[in-house]
Order: structure tokens, then C-alpha cells, then sequence
């Protein structure tokens, strides 16, 4: 195993550098620049400003001095945040992106596994088909409808929750905007945990299980569970970017200072350097991710083979 | 167990002490409308930005509650008689959050920095006036003048003299931009460009800088070194960055903010009924929404094709059903509520818009164009916005009725001012200009025809032209009004472009809060208001 994840990080590299190429050339197709504002700029003033930013150099010069400035870890000072360098402003708001998102995944997992397997076990039931009808619904209406829904109903109709922003980070301050964001994640999990456990419920090693007369929720949770969360395992990679991209308008909605904001507030801005920052922080991220979930394959499946 | 009871409870009481008089902190929650780009002078431009730094800093002159400009840490000034030289006698208390005297050095330096071509300052251009200011900054000679070139010295301590290029009668109110509030020039030597952060920033208004946590909330604190410091009620305020504003009218409603700066303006009047009317501040602010034609091809070189297009432009609907009545239809480029001066409106602003539509379809024909003349093709450029785009459709709407074939462009607002401002051809296109100072000026001047940056009409006419150049020139206001009123009506004669709307500003203002004042700068300074 130390061999495969080795061999693995080593092969993000060549990846990342790609990933990288592509965006900073592709980025200057997009008309404008950082710096074209509604009042526009005299023309000596732009040059000024474009000098200082060494955006008026031949553009293979700006890339060559950008990949020599990443490896040294400078990402570059934004060109739309002016007080703030890319390298600052990620490190400051990915801590709260990730906290919402991991308290969004673990909510998703725990309740969606916990209510698919309640729905397997009681399969045409009632049980089954609220919890599948909920799912349906959880799924299908986006989280920029649920999300507002959410914040009028509990924030300023009961005042239970906090409207928006960070606050303290406390419950009543995050309750909503995690809900919102788990809740597709939510049903997507719930249905394939179901699925998944029906089929896993009728396998040779369950009824063998059951035969030599092991209590029943030994029986599910010791033995099907574990086969039965291999598809779930699977989609926690997507699941993730999900949750990344799910998280742009999450934190809109709820004025959380995260990094998924800047993805597209960088778009829009021409921030080249913010833009390049997120790339490199997505390309890293689903790297890891999916390491992550070709371990837990092996770990879970003792069939699957790492090499 | 008597004694730990006593003890428990002098414990308690002495923590209720402490929380009350932690809660005897009055705090402003302000909702900010977005995120601003930067905290130091030098590099900033929009209006985010101002609201923070009007309450950290404070220039020569300032805006009152009720947007007049008053003096600040200039006392008093007199100005020469040929109208070059300044001289301000700056407040013996003014001081920095850090004990400094304010000094007229100060401003010199903060002055000389912003000219510095090294800088890189994307508003160098307001202070251009000063003597010296463009040939440091963007000199048309091979050679720049170097910044202690500036036409600024300091007499004294307390002393400044400003030389001007030519007399500029809108200097004081100048004073009062963002552009111009003063820096402290050793945390400037000291940090660089971290001069900003909390902990290094040194400032001379009401306010200190507490906490800077990017897109989440900037906090001040109230600095106990500002001159009116006995008269500043709010000890704490915090910035918010409100983009949505969907979200941001939650907040407000839940209580989170007492100050909400721009909501949607097709909910006011669900606002007005959710919130009370007295909570919902419409009021006209000094930035008008207009459509530029490119003069540069036919058909918009014809003035009668020009004029025509205008009139059948129906602006109350505009305004009053696009915007509900957050925006006022507008027949003058000068909005209204400049102290002195008063604009000068389209002729056809009297006429009923039947009336109107039946001349320009009429001045259309004569010009050859419209029913049964020259086929008219128009392309409207707009940034992407959804009130952008119900605008330019029923704009699209009043042409077709002239026989007009329209079709729409829209761009994403850097992609749209790209274009126009690299010299783009187009037809129509949709600009907004706001008030960088209150005065005229700053509105007529971007059609002269030496402005080769804001001149997207690319319109030539030596009459404005000289207009202009008499207004510069004369010291006294009134004639001086007269003179540039008089521009204006040669403007809406001859309509290179057509005012469409006058801005409204849009703020949510809970009832606790007093001393927040309408005024058409849209200064709403933190030390004039109070919480009850």
C-alpha cells in the first residue's frame, strides 16, 4: 500500500501541472481584465497598473514566472482583493469551507446510510416509501430554493437559527447552512445505501450469516453494511465535489466566508491569480479524494487488489 | 457550604456587573453591499470601500449628515485671488489613533503617493487639478516630473498650501473624496502595503480597525484620539459584505443588521409593507443611467436620428414599473440636488410621451429613416443584469414602434467596459456614471471632446467645448452655473447620449437607528448616528 500511495502522489504532479497550463491560458481568452471597472481607467493609468501587476509582459514570460513563483508556494497577490495575497485569502477561508463541508458530509452519510438501511429493511413499506418520497424531493429541489426556505422559516419567522454569516460558529449559526448543503448528498446516499443493501440482503454469505443463527442486527450491520457501502464509498469522491461546487451558493446564500465563493467571484472579477489559486486547490482536492476512496475500497472489499 | 453559596453568588453578581457593562457597548451592524477591494486610499474606488474608509479616516473636508461639505481636519481655508493657491489651517486636536499629531505633512505625502507613477493609484486622475499631479503621473513628455514635484507644500505643521493647474471651483468638494483622505506616513514606511492590517493601521477619523476578516466582517472600534471623540455614540461597528441581497434583507429582518445598503428595487414596495415604510430609504443620488450612442457611423452621426431614438423612449415606465420607483425617469445628464446649480432638461422633457412619440417618428422621417425610409438596424450593448435587460428590451420595445429592427448584446460588466473603453464600434450602449464630487462638472466633463477615455460617443463639439473651458475659468458660482447650464442644454440638444434614469440609493434602516440622513452623496459617516 505505501507503494501504491506513493506512486499515486507522484503521479498528481504531472496532473497538476497540466491542470495549471490549461487554466492560465485558457483564463486570457476571457475579454477584459482585472482591472476594467465601470468608471473607466485613463489609458496611462491602466498602463501603470498593469505594469505593476506585470500583466504587460509577452504572456509565456508571465506564465514562466508564475510556475517559478508556485513552486516557491507564492500564489500571487489578488488583483481584485488588493490588501490580501491568494496564498491569505485561501488559507483564511478554507478552514471554514471545510468545516461546513465535512459537518455537511458526515450529516449526509450518517442520516442517508441510516435511512437507506431502514428503508432496505422494511422494504414496500411505509417506511420505504417515505423515505424514499423525501429523498426524491431532497434531491430535486435545488439548494438555492431550499436554502433561502430554510433561512425565512427558521432564522425569521422562529428566530431558532442564525440568517446568515459566520457568527461564532455555533450550532444555531451552522445548523442551516448545513442542512442545505447536505440535504442532496443527503438522498442521494439514502437510495444508493437502500439499493445497495436489497441486493447485498440476498446474497449467499447473509443467509449463510442467518443460518448459523447470528442476531439480526449483527447480521446487518457487521456483515451486509460492509458490502452493501461499497457504492456508497464510491460516490463519496463525487459526493465531495458536490459538496465543493454545492457549497458556491451555500455560502452566498449564507454569507459564509468560504473559498467556494471566490471560484466564481474570481471568474467574474478576471482575478487571474485568485482564479489560478482555486484551480490548484480543486485539482488537489480530487486528487485526494479519490487516493482516499481507492483506499477505502481495499480496506472495505478485501477482493480489490492495489497496484 | 454557606460560605461557597456566598461565594458562588458574589462570584455571579460580579459577572452579571462585567456582562453588563461589556452590553453597555453600543454596537452598529452595518450590511455593506459587498466586499471591498482594498483599505488603503491609494488604490480604492467604489462606494464599499468609501463607507469604511470615511469612518477610519477623515480628509481636509468632509460630507455632513445632510452631504454637505464641511470642514474636517482642515478648520478653515482661504483661497487666493486668481483662484491657484489653497491654504488650510488644519485642527490643533487632530490627531492619530496613535498619539501623532495630524500634520500638513501628512497630506503631502499621502498626495505624493498617489500621483507616484510606482503606485500604480487607479483614481490618480481626480487629483489632477494640483499643480504638477498629471505631468508626474502621466506625463505626456518622455520624462515624468518626480512626486515632490506636487503643487503641495506644508507651511508648517499645521499649515498646508495647495497650488492648482487652473482655478477648479469644485476643489473643496473634492477634498472630500475617498481618494484624498490622508495616510500616516511612518506605518506607510514601516509595513508597505500590510499598512492596512489590523494592529498596523494608524487612522485619523472616528474609527480604529479592529478586525479585518476577509468576506466574513470588518470591525472598528471607536478611537479614543479623534478630536469629536465626546460626540461619537457608537462604540463598535462591523462591515459586512452583503452581496445577496435576498440574503441580506433576511438578515435584516431576523435583526442581524441594522444598516442594509442597495436591495432589490422591484421588492421595495414589499419591503415598505414587510418592514415599514420608514425603514425603507429611497433617495435620489447623484448618478444617472444613460444610453451612449456611438457617433462615429451613420445613422447615429444625424442628430435628428439621435433626438428621435430619445424621445420615444418611454422613461416612466422605466422608472417607475422596471425599478418601482427606485429610479427617476431623467430628461438632464446632471441629476438634481448639486447645491447651486440646476440642471438643464431635454426640450421634449415637457411633452407627454404620445406627444413625443409622434415627433420623433416624425424627426425619424426627415431624417430618412423610420416607416417607409432607410431601414434601421440598432444593437444595444448592456451588462448582463437583470434590470439591465428589462430596461434595454422595452427600450428595444419604444424603436420597434418607430420601425426600428433592434436586437440586444450583453457582456459581463469588465467584458462590457473592455469594449467600449478599447474603442469598440457598437450603436447603442448602456453606461451608468456616479458623482465622484458634487458638482456639475463631473458630469459635463465627460463629453468634451479632449476626454478621450470617457467620451464613448466620441462626440466633437467645439461649442460645448468652449462652454466648458469659460466655466473653468470663473470664480464666481453663480455665473459659473449658468455657464455649464447652459453646456448641459447644448448636450440635450444634441444628444450624443440619452439619460434614461437618476439613481436612487437604497438602504434598509432599522428604526433604532438615528441620525442616518438621505442626502444624494451617499455619505452615511458611522459618528453621526446613534442607537436607541
Amino acid at each position: 500500500m505505501p507503494g501504491f500511495i506513493l506512486r499515486r502522489l507522484l503521479s498528481a504532479i504531472p496532473t497538476i501541472f497540466i491542470v495549471v497550463t490549461i487554466s492560465f491560458f485558457l483564463m486570457r481568452f476571457a475579454p477584459g481584465g482585472p482591472f476594467n471597472l465601470e468608471r473607466a481607467l485613463p489609458p496611462q493609468i491602466m498602463a501603470h497598473m498593469l505594469s505593476a501587476y506585470r500583466l504587460d509582459q509577452p504572456l509565456y514570460l508571465q506564465y514562466l514566472s508564475y510556475l517559478g513563483n508556485v513552486l516557491r508556494g507564492d500564489f500571487g497577490p489578488s488583483y481584485v482583493y488588493r490588501d490580501f495575497t491568494v496564498a491569505e485569502l485561501i488559507s483564511q477561508s478554507l478552514p471554514y469551507s471545510l468545516e461546513l463541508g465535512s459537518l455537511a458530509m458526515v450529516l449526509a452519510v450518517v442520516i442517508g446510510v441510516a435511512a437507506g438501511v431502514l428503508a432496505a429493511l422494511r422494504q414496500n413499506g411505509i417506511v420505504d416509501h417515505a423515505v424514499m418520497t423525501a429523498a426524491t424531493i431532497g434531491l430535486t429541489i435545488p439548494n438555492f430554493v431550499v436554502g433561502p426556505l430554510l433561512s425565512l422559516v427558521f432564522a425569521v419567522m422562529l428566530a431558532w437559527a442564525s440568517a446568515g454569516g459566520w457568527g461564532s460558529g455555533s450550532f444555531r449559526d451552522l445548523v442551516l447552512p448545513v442542512t442545505a448543503l447536505a440535504l442532496p448528498q443527503l438522498s442521494v446516499f439514502a437510495r444508493l445505501t437502500r439499493g445497495s443493501m436489497i441486493e447485498t440482503l440476498r446474497a449467499d454469505h447473509i443467509r449463510t450469516a442467518r443460518a448459523y443463527g447470528l442476531p439480526p442486527h449483527a447480521v446487518v450491520i457487521v456483515h451486509a453494511l460492509r458490502g452493501a457501502l461499497l457504492p456508497v464509498v464510491t460516490y463519496l469522491a463525487p459526493c465531495a465535489a458536490a459538496l465543493l461546487t454545492g457549497s458556491v451558493v451555500v455560502e452566498t446564500i449564507f454569507a459564509i466566508p468560504g473559498v467556494g465563493r471566490y471560484f466564481v467571484q474570481g471568474a467574474i472579477n478576471r482575478d487571474y491569480t485568485l482564479v489560478m489559486g482555486t484551480v490548484v486547490l480543486v485539482a488537489v482536492f480530487i486528487i485526494f479524494f479519490n487516493l482516499i476512496v481507492d483506499l477505502l475500497y481495499a480496506v472495505l472489499d478485501p477482493r480489490v487488489h492495489l497496484d | 457550604m454557606t460560605a461557597l453559596k456566598s461565594l458562588l453568588s458574589l462570584g455571579f453578581a460580579a459577572a452579571t456587573l462585567v456582562s453588563t457593562s461589556a452590553m453597555a457597548e453600543v454596537v452598529l451592524h452595518r450590511g455593506n453591499g459587498g466586499e471591498p477591494q482594498t483599505l488603503d486610499q491609494a488604490h480604492t474606488s467604489i462606494d464599499v470601500e468609501s463607507n469604511i474608509l470615511k469612518d477610519l479616516y477623515e480628509g481636509l473636508t468632509v460630507y455632513d449628515a445632510s452631504g454637505t461639505v464641511t470642514p474636517g481636519v482642515a478648520e478653515s481655508w482661504s483661497i487666493s485671488a486668481d483662484g491657484l493657491t489653497y491654504t488650510f489651517k488644519l485642527r490643533a486636536a487632530a490627531k492619530w489613533s496613535n498619539g501623532d499629531p495630524v500634520t500638513a505633512d501628512d497630506f503631502v505625502y499621502s498626495f505624493r503617493r498617489i500621483e507616484d507613477p510606482k503606485t500604480a493609484a487607479g483614481y490618480a486622475d481626480i487629483l489632477y487639478p494640483i499643480k504638477n499631479a498629471e505631468a508626474i503621473n502621466a506625463p505626456k513628455e518622455a520624462k515624468a516630473l518626480a512626486p515632490d514635484q506636487l503643487g503641495m507644500r506644508a507651511v508648517d505643521d499645521k499649515t498646508l498650501e495647495i497650488t492648482l493647474e487652473r482655478p477648479t471651483p469644485y476643489f473643496i468638494q473634492l477634498l472630500a473624496h475617498q481618494t484624498a483622505l490622508p495616510v500616516h506616513k511612518a506605518t506607510v514606511e514601516k509595513f508597505g502595503s500590510d499598512f492596512v492590517k489590523p494592529g498596523n493601521l494608524v487612522s485619523d477619523g472616528a474609527y480604529m480597525l479592529a478586525e479585518n476578516v476577509a468576506n466574513d466582517h470588518i470591525t472598528l472600534a471607536k478611537n479614543p484620539s479623534y478630536y469629536g471623540a465626546a460626540s461619537v455614540k457608537i462604540d463598535k461597528v462591523i462591515f459586512y459584505p452583503t452581496e445577496d441581497q435576498a440574503a441580506a434583507i433576511r438578515r435584516f429582518q431576523a435583526g442581524e443588521l441594522d444598516l442594509q445598503y442597495q436591495f432589490p428595487a422591484d421588492q421595495t414596495e414589499f419591503l415598505r409593507k414587510q418592514l415599514g415604510a420608514a425603514s425603507v430609504h429611497v433617495a435620489p443620488n447623484l448618478a444617472t443611467y444613460y444610453y451612449v450612442f456611438d457617433m462615429r457611423h451613420p445613422p447615429f452621426d444625424d442628430v435628428r436620428v439621435r433626438r428621435a431614438l430619445s424621445m420615444a423612449i418611454d422613461r416612466d415606465f422605466l422608472a417607475g414599473k422596471i425599478y418601482a420607483g427606485a429610479q427617476l425617469p431623467a430628461y438632464s445628464f446632471v441629476p438634481p440636488g448639486i447645491a447651486g446649480y440646476t440642471p438643464a432638461p431635454a426640450d421634449f422633457a415637457s411633452l407627454s410621451q404620445l406627444d413625443r412619440e409622434d415627433a420623433a417618428a416624425k424627426l425619424l422621417g426627415e431624417a430618412g429613416y423610420g416607416k417607409g425610409g432607410k431601414p434601421l438596424k440598432i444593437d444595444i450593448r448592456y451588462n448582463t443584469n437583470a434590470n439591465h435587460e428589462k430596461v434595454a428590451t422595452a427600450v428595444a420595445d419604444n424603436w420597434k414602434g418607430l420601425g426600428a429592427q433592434v436586437t440586444l448584446t450583453n457582456e459581463d460588466v469588465k467584458s462590457h467596459y473592455a469594449f467600449l473603453q478599447e474603442g469598440g464600434t457598437f450603436d447603442v450602449a448602456r453606461c451608468g456614471w456616479t458623482a465622484d464630487y458634487a458638482d456639475a462638472e463631473n458630469f459635463l466633463a465627460l463629453s468634451l471632446s479632449t476626454n478621450k477615455t470617457f467620451d464613448y460617443a466620441h462626440y466633437h463639439s467645439p461649442a460645448f467645448d468652449d462652454l466648458m473651458t469659460r466655466s473653468y475659468g470663473e470664480r464666481d458660482p453663480a455665473a459659473r452655473a449658468k455657464i455649464m447650464h447652459d453646456a448641459e442644454a447644448l448636450l440635450m440638444q444634441d444628444q450624443p447620449i440619452a439619460p434614461l434614469m437618476v439613481s436612487a440609493s437604497l438602504w434598509l434602516v432599522a428604526p433604532k437607528v438615528k441620525g442616518f440622513v438621505d442626502n444624494a452623496v451617499n455619505d452615511h459617516l458611522t459618528r453621526y448616528m446613534s442607537l436607541e
